[in-house]
């Protein structure tokens, strides 16, 4: 169990630092890299030769304007979609994601809004759901419920009343936490959120920003898509700006400004930067060089 | 246990973002989510006392979420008022009866269950159990001597095959229950008729009759006095040891387990009912040179079945999977589960008490005939599953609630018939309180959809 991870609470965000990632050997080199990722719906070019890292420990927050491509992004990550062009690079070695099983057993995470969860299920019955320990062919209530009692612990999400009560009666904000948990749970090494707070408010939106940053913390690769950007610069260690299916500008977090990201988003180049000209950015060197002056 | 053992203690410095957001969640909003979690949780594991879990109790039967109350309090209506009217109603030989007739209305509304778990239906169960009990007892006529159990066997089997084909068709070319299965429904009446008329001459004017003793009994024999003393008692030892270990073993895992006193709150109402039942049924209904006494077997066959089944749905992973997919087949999806597996499974279950259905039908009228009521009877299933709190949106319900739904319907069969009112008057009654249940259902979705 994932739960088991050392140093948790300890390891530092710095970027660099590669945290501990259960079951896996710790590697200097990011745990995904997209190498020249393209899809296309028929004529629709949706992805444009996106090459981007995902390093473990850091919240990597995927922005843009609605229909830049980050859900086909995302979906092409989570083996729902097949890219047209391009490469996964997984822990070094080049995968190839027939489906969402291929991801799901590779170590890839996708929490959406929604859909994920089963409402008249309680919340352990949701976190081990598929994954039920047995003993003798019947199920193992008290493994099961000490196992999702014991990841709840561990992500510090401490605002249900019961893990026995159904999860239609979570509020939006723990309902994300139980699906997030849920993919903990199943040692997933890259978590995946596809916006997580659009739905929530204040006091939710707080939680689930803190779960996403402890995830981080624990030695998780993150992704997050996100409208919000108060939201983003809250827990984003990187950032990836899409603009039209391209990947315009990514770097490390704190060398974006709320208007540059916008106006990356809104017209794939940023003046206040000085290099608008840039379309191709690489993964590895930030884009956003240069804000410091 | 002093505390609710459930809560993951707070663990989390003051200026984490959680415990931010406990903290600035308005107070307002903290009680409404409290409220609403009390309110839905089953009060067995919230509750560290028994006043404290009457309370818990009544708040979530007003939120809709009733359990099996509403089923027992109009149990104790629909009795109350058979008794005023006539008061024979309460005889022992009516109580046998109606334990008799309750049978195979009972175990249709337990087939239902299966279905109904998924937010599928079965139209066709009614037919489907009138095949396996006709080829039950055309197996073990005059003319084919095969072994008893051998018929059974084959009864079981015919009306399993006959569901899963029908899964199979939902499954694959992607068709709903409804269709599928009112075609069943039709079809399988069809299959019926032409059954008795054409495949060698097997009924004798649309009738066969059942000339086997063993088969007879299902409905229409007794457990002897004793032995139904020694069964009640031995159901309740085990029963209430298993209860306290299991609670047992949470405490000691630190898991919240319900009170003590509820638990043995319990099993003293059973104890009570179960000995009532069968000091009543132990009562001689006969006369002093031909004695009828004693728990008809069909009431132990139920309570078998009653076991067995809710071990399935709620203690492996078919039933799990069951309840997810009624609750969001999508949910299920992504969590792994082959849906149609689970499905055509749930068919099949479906088909298999379905044949026990048809087999205690023939054996409580000592026949089959080609003018079996199947369309009625499918109404009684899915009438006694919803009566029982059964959801007809999947995902919500137990095997319990149909056994006492089941019965139910049995009381107005038995009631209304006792009062001579005829089919008029068992129709309306059934309409009404179908009505009442289902409303009961939709008041409960609202509350639940209301967080
Ligand atoms: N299944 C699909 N079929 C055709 N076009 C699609 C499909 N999914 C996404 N697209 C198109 O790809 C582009 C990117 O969409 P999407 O990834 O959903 O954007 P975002 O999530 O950033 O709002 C849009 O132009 C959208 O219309
Ligand atoms: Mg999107």
């Amino acid at each position: 169990m994932v739960a088991n991870s050392t140093g948790d609470g300890a390891a530092p965000a710095a970027a660099g630092a590669a945290p501990f990632v259960p079951g896996t050997t710790p590697t200097d080199g990011p745990l995904l890299q997209l190498r020249d990722i393209s899809k296309s719906f028929g004529p629709v070019q949706a992805l444009t030769g996106i090459d981007l890292d995902i390093p473990v420990g850091e919240v990597t927050a995927l922005v843009g304007d609605n229909g830049a491509g980050k859900s086909t992004l995302v979906k092409c990550i989570a083996g729902i979609y097949q890219p047209n062009g391009g490469q996964l690079v997984w822990n070094g070695n080049p995968v190839q994601l027939h489906s969402p099983k291929d991801a799901a057993d590779l170590g890839i995470a996708t929490v959406y809004q929604d859909l994920a969860l089963c409402d008249n299920l309680d919340i352990v019955q949701n976190m081990l759901l598929g994954h039920e320990v047995t003993r003798l062919g019947l199920l193992n209530e008290i493994s099961m419920e000490l196992t999702a009692k014991q990841t709840l612990r561990d992500l510090s999400v401490t605002t249900v009343r019961s893990i026995r009560q159904p999860v239609g009666s979570l509020s939006g904000g723990q309902r994300q936490a139980v699906a997030v948990a849920k993919a903990v749970m199943l040692d997933a090494q890259l978590v995946m959120l596809d916006e997580p707070t659009a739905a929530l408010g204040v006091s939710q939106t707080e939680l689930v920003l803190g779960l996403i940053t402890r995830l981080a913390r624990r030695g998780h690769a993150v992704i997050v898509i996100s409208h919000n950007l108060t939201d983003v610069f809250r827990v984003a260690d990187r950032l990836a700006v899409l603009y039209l299916g391209r990947l315009v500008a990514t770097g490390p977090a704190a060398e974006f400004d709320p208007q540059s990201v916008v106006d990356y988003m809104t017209t794939g180049t940023s003046g206040r930067l000085g290099n608008g000209s840039l379309s191709q950015p690489t993964a590895s060197s930030g884009f956003g060089t240069g804000s410091e002056g | 246990m002093a505390t609710t053992d459930h809560d993951v203690p707070a663990e989390e410095s003051p200026s984490s973002p959680v415990a931010v957001a406990g903290a600035g969640e308005s107070a307002a909003e903290a009680d409404e989510a409290a409220h609403l979690a009390r309110g839905t949780t089953s009060p067995e594991l919230l509750a560290n006392s028994l006043g404290e879990y009457f309370r818990l109790w009544l708040r979530r039967a007003r939120s809709g979420e009733s359990g099996a109350l509403p089923v027992i309090v109009g149990l104790i209506v629909l009795g109350a008022y058979f008794q005023i009217r006539e008061p024979a109603f309460l005889s022992a030989t009516n109580i046998a009866n109606l334990m008799a007739q309750a049978g195979w209305i009972i175990t249709i509304a337990m087939a239902q269950v299966f279905v109904l778990l998924l937010g599928e239906i079965d139209l066709s169960v009614a037919f489907n159990a009138a095949i396996g009990g006709t080829i039950t007892i055309w197996m073990v006529s005059v003319h084919h001597p095969f072994p008893t159990w051998l018929a059974i066997i084959v009864g079981l089997a015919v009306s399993g095959a006959i569901a899963s084909i029908e899964g199979l068709l939902i499954v694959w070319l992607k068709i709903p229950s409804f269709i599928v299965t009112l075609a069943g429904l039709l079809g399988l009446n069809g299959v019926l008729i032409w059954l008795f008329d054409e495949a060698g001459q097997v009924g004798n004017g649309g009738v066969i009759s059942s000339h086997n003793n063993f088969i007879n009994d299902l409905a229409g024999g007794n457990l002897s006095p004793v032995a139904g003393w020694v069964i009640l008692i031995v159901a309740l030892l085990l029963g209430g040891c298993y209860l306290i270990w299991r609670d047992q073993r949470r405490r000691t895992n630190n898991l919240a387990a319900p009170p003590l006193g509820v638990t043995l709150l319990k099993l003293g109402l059973m104890a009570v009912v179960g000995a009532v039942l069968v000091a009543v049924l132990n009562v001689n209904r006969g006369s002093a040179f031909t004695p009828l006494e004693g728990v008809p077997w069909v009431v132990l066959i139920v309570l078998v079945l009653l076991g067995g089944s809710t071990l399935l749905l709620t203690r492996t992973r078919f039933g799990r999977y069951l309840y997810a997919i009624g609750g969001s087949a999508e949910a299920a999806r992504r969590a792994g589960i082959n849906l149609s597996r689970i499905r055509v499974l749930a068919f099949l279950l479906a088909g298999l008490f379905a044949g026990v259905t048809g087999i205690l039908y023939t054996s409580l009228l000592g026949s089959m005939s080609n003018d079996f009521e199947g369309g009625q009877y499918v109404l009684y299933s899915v009438a006694g599953a919803v009566i029982g709190g059964v959801s007809l949106f999947g995902g919500r319900g137990r095997m319990l609630g149909a056994v006492l739904g089941g019965f139910v319907v049995a009381v107005i069969y038995n009631g209304v018939d006792l009062l001579g009112l005829g089919a008029a008057g068992q129709y309306i009654w059934t309409a009404l309180v179908l009505l009442a249940a289902v409303t009961l259902d939709a008041l409960a979705r609202r509350g639940a959809r209301s967080t």
